[in-house]
Protein backbone atom coordinates (compact mmCIF):
# COMPACT_ATOMS: atom_id res chain seq x y z
CA UNK A 1 0.00 0.00 0.00
CA UNK A 2 1.32 3.27 -0.73
CA UNK A 3 0.78 6.40 1.41
CA UNK A 4 0.64 9.02 -1.22
CA UNK A 5 -1.40 9.20 -4.49
CA UNK A 6 -0.01 10.24 -7.94
CA UNK A 7 -0.43 14.30 -8.21
CA UNK A 8 -0.21 14.45 -3.94
CA UNK A 9 2.36 17.43 -2.71
CA UNK A 10 4.76 16.13 -0.16
CA UNK A 11 7.79 17.62 1.28
CA UNK A 12 10.90 15.23 1.71
CA UNK A 13 11.95 15.23 5.19
CA UNK A 14 14.99 17.12 6.71
CA UNK A 15 16.33 14.68 9.04
CA UNK A 16 19.98 14.62 10.30
CA UNK A 17 20.22 10.62 10.37
CA UNK A 18 23.62 10.04 13.39
CA UNK A 19 26.77 8.86 11.98
CA UNK A 20 27.22 6.65 14.90
CA UNK A 21 27.63 3.45 15.29
CA UNK A 22 27.59 3.38 11.27
CA UNK A 23 27.77 6.00 8.65
CA UNK A 24 24.24 5.78 7.04
CA UNK A 25 24.01 5.31 3.40
CA UNK A 26 21.29 7.33 2.43
CA UNK A 27 19.59 7.50 -1.19
CA UNK A 28 18.01 10.94 -0.82
CA UNK A 29 20.79 13.73 -1.88
CA UNK A 30 21.32 16.50 0.67
CA UNK A 31 20.25 19.09 -1.68
CA UNK A 32 16.78 18.02 -1.95
CA UNK A 33 15.97 17.54 2.30
CA UNK A 34 12.87 19.95 3.04
CA UNK A 35 11.57 20.69 -0.38
CA UNK A 36 8.15 20.29 -1.42
CA UNK A 37 7.20 18.65 -4.64
CA UNK A 38 5.02 16.35 -6.22
CA UNK A 39 4.08 12.53 -6.58
CA UNK A 40 4.85 12.25 -10.65
CA UNK A 41 4.65 8.13 -10.40
CA UNK A 42 4.45 5.49 -8.09
CA UNK A 43 7.77 3.47 -8.51
CA UNK A 44 7.21 -0.12 -7.09
CA UNK A 45 8.09 -1.18 -3.37
CA UNK A 46 11.87 -2.63 -3.01
CA UNK A 47 14.04 -3.46 0.02
CA UNK A 48 15.38 -0.44 1.72
CA UNK A 49 19.26 0.13 0.45
CA UNK A 50 19.61 1.98 3.92
CA UNK A 51 19.81 -1.43 5.09
CA UNK A 52 21.23 -3.56 2.52
CA UNK A 53 23.98 -1.40 1.96
CA UNK A 54 25.20 -2.87 5.37
CA UNK A 55 24.34 -6.57 4.23
CA UNK A 56 20.82 -6.93 6.17
CA UNK A 57 17.34 -7.86 4.18
CA UNK A 58 16.36 -4.20 3.81
CA UNK A 59 12.78 -5.88 4.94
CA UNK A 60 10.00 -4.09 5.55
CA UNK A 61 9.72 -3.08 1.49
CA UNK A 62 9.69 0.54 1.28
CA UNK A 63 7.45 1.96 -1.65
CA UNK A 64 9.34 4.50 -3.92
CA UNK A 65 8.26 7.30 -5.81
CA UNK A 66 9.31 9.08 -8.16
CA UNK A 67 9.24 12.87 -7.05
CA UNK A 68 8.86 15.96 -9.71
CA UNK A 69 10.44 19.43 -8.48
CA UNK A 70 10.49 22.60 -9.82
CA UNK A 71 13.97 23.74 -10.46
CA UNK A 72 13.26 27.60 -9.34
CA UNK A 73 12.60 25.90 -5.69
CA UNK A 74 15.28 23.82 -5.17
CA UNK A 75 18.07 26.08 -6.34
CA UNK A 76 17.03 29.68 -4.91
CA UNK A 77 19.42 31.25 -7.47
CA UNK A 78 18.21 28.93 -10.69
CA UNK A 79 18.60 31.04 -13.97
CA UNK A 80 16.90 28.50 -15.68
CA UNK A 81 13.41 28.75 -17.68
CA UNK A 82 10.72 28.93 -14.94
CA UNK A 83 9.12 25.53 -15.85
CA UNK A 84 12.18 23.36 -15.71
CA UNK A 85 11.85 20.66 -13.05
CA UNK A 86 14.12 18.18 -11.65
CA UNK A 87 12.63 14.52 -10.94
CA UNK A 88 14.10 12.36 -8.16
CA UNK A 89 13.11 9.32 -7.05
CA UNK A 90 12.62 8.89 -2.98
CA UNK A 91 11.80 6.07 -0.90
CA UNK A 92 8.29 6.91 1.46
CA UNK A 93 10.06 6.96 4.89
CA UNK A 94 11.78 10.11 3.60
CA UNK A 95 8.30 11.66 2.44
CA UNK A 96 5.55 13.38 4.37
CA UNK A 97 2.70 14.58 3.62
CA UNK A 98 2.74 18.68 2.62
CA UNK A 99 0.21 20.92 4.93
CA UNK B 1 22.78 18.60 8.42
CA UNK B 2 25.97 16.21 8.11
CA UNK B 3 26.70 15.98 4.47
CA UNK B 4 28.28 12.80 3.33
CA UNK B 5 31.64 14.26 1.15
CA UNK B 6 30.57 12.20 -1.85
CA UNK B 7 26.59 13.73 -2.03
CA UNK B 8 28.13 17.10 -4.07
CA UNK B 9 24.57 17.46 -5.76
CA UNK B 10 24.74 21.83 -6.42
CA UNK B 11 28.59 21.93 -5.26
CA UNK B 12 30.71 23.81 -7.48
CA UNK B 13 32.48 21.43 -9.84
CA UNK B 14 33.54 22.63 -13.52
CA UNK B 15 32.47 21.65 -16.86
CA UNK B 16 31.45 17.85 -17.28
CA UNK B 17 34.04 16.14 -19.35
CA UNK B 18 31.48 14.24 -22.23
CA UNK B 19 34.70 13.28 -24.32
CA UNK B 20 34.00 9.15 -25.50
CA UNK B 21 36.84 7.09 -24.29
CA UNK B 22 37.72 3.41 -24.41
CA UNK B 23 37.68 1.35 -21.02
CA UNK B 24 41.26 -0.49 -20.03
CA UNK B 25 41.33 -4.27 -19.60
CA UNK B 26 41.79 -3.46 -15.59
CA UNK B 27 38.54 -1.61 -16.20
CA UNK B 28 36.98 -4.31 -17.58
CA UNK B 29 38.30 -6.71 -15.43
CA UNK B 30 36.80 -4.98 -11.99
CA UNK B 31 33.31 -4.82 -14.08
CA UNK B 32 33.63 -8.74 -14.42
CA UNK B 33 34.91 -9.21 -10.56
CA UNK B 34 32.10 -7.12 -9.51
CA UNK B 35 29.18 -9.28 -12.01
CA UNK B 36 31.02 -12.47 -11.00
CA UNK B 37 30.43 -11.27 -6.82
CA UNK B 38 27.01 -10.19 -7.28
CA UNK B 39 25.24 -12.18 -10.14
CA UNK B 40 27.47 -15.55 -9.71
CA UNK B 41 28.95 -15.95 -6.30
CA UNK B 42 25.97 -13.86 -4.66
CA UNK B 43 28.80 -12.45 -2.21
CA UNK B 44 28.12 -8.79 -2.45
CA UNK B 45 25.84 -6.45 -3.71
CA UNK B 46 25.48 -3.00 -4.97
CA UNK B 47 24.27 -1.30 -2.05
CA UNK B 48 27.47 -2.13 -0.12
CA UNK B 49 29.41 -1.21 -3.12
CA UNK B 50 27.97 1.96 -3.04
CA UNK B 51 28.59 2.71 0.70
CA UNK B 52 32.11 1.38 0.73
CA UNK B 53 32.53 3.86 -2.27
CA UNK B 54 30.76 6.75 0.05
CA UNK B 55 33.43 5.34 2.70
CA UNK B 56 36.28 5.87 1.06
CA UNK B 57 38.08 9.35 2.77
CA UNK B 58 37.59 12.83 0.91
CA UNK B 59 40.88 13.02 -0.32
CA UNK B 60 40.93 9.31 -1.78
CA UNK B 61 37.30 9.79 -3.22
CA UNK B 62 38.27 12.80 -5.36
CA UNK B 63 41.90 11.29 -6.52
CA UNK B 64 40.47 7.89 -7.62
CA UNK B 65 39.06 7.32 -10.90
CA UNK B 66 35.93 5.37 -11.13
CA UNK B 67 36.64 1.93 -11.39
CA UNK B 68 39.80 2.39 -8.71
CA UNK B 69 36.70 3.63 -6.41
CA UNK B 70 35.17 0.48 -7.26
CA UNK B 71 38.23 -1.93 -6.66
CA UNK B 72 38.33 -0.12 -3.11
CA UNK B 73 35.57 -0.54 -2.27
CA UNK B 74 35.19 -4.62 -3.39
CA UNK B 75 38.31 -4.82 -1.41
CA UNK B 76 36.95 -3.45 1.47
CA UNK B 77 33.37 -5.63 1.89
CA UNK B 78 35.53 -8.68 1.37
CA UNK B 79 37.65 -8.04 3.77
CA UNK B 80 34.71 -6.82 5.95
CA UNK B 81 33.06 -10.24 4.96
CA UNK B 82 36.13 -12.79 5.13
CA UNK B 83 36.59 -13.53 1.78
CA UNK B 84 39.88 -11.64 2.10
CA UNK B 85 42.01 -10.81 4.87
CA UNK B 86 44.04 -7.80 4.17
CA UNK B 87 47.69 -9.62 4.91
CA UNK B 88 46.97 -11.58 1.73
CA UNK B 89 45.62 -9.24 0.10
CA UNK B 90 48.43 -6.56 0.98
CA UNK B 91 50.92 -9.44 0.39
CA UNK B 92 50.08 -9.82 -3.46
CA UNK B 93 49.67 -6.53 -4.36
CA UNK B 94 53.43 -6.21 -2.97
CA UNK B 95 53.88 -9.57 -4.99
CA UNK B 96 52.27 -7.92 -8.29
CA UNK B 97 53.98 -4.43 -7.69
CA UNK B 98 57.90 -6.18 -7.51
CA UNK B 99 56.95 -8.57 -10.71
CA UNK B 100 55.65 -5.33 -13.08
CA UNK B 101 57.25 -3.10 -10.77
CA UNK B 102 54.70 0.20 -9.78
CA UNK B 103 51.43 1.55 -11.22
CA UNK B 104 51.19 4.31 -13.28
CA UNK B 105 50.16 7.10 -10.71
Amino acid sequence: MSRFAVGERVTVHDRDPAWEPRKPHLRTPYYIRGKTGAVERICGEFRNPEGLAYGEDGLPKQTLYRIRFDQAHVWPDYSGPAHDKVEIEIYEHWLEKTP
Amino acid sequence: MTRSHHDMGGEAAGPVVIAEHDYSPWEKRIDAIMSLLVQQKNLLRVDELRRGIEALAPDAYDSLTYYERWIASIAANLVEKGVLNQAELDARCAEIATRDGPLEA
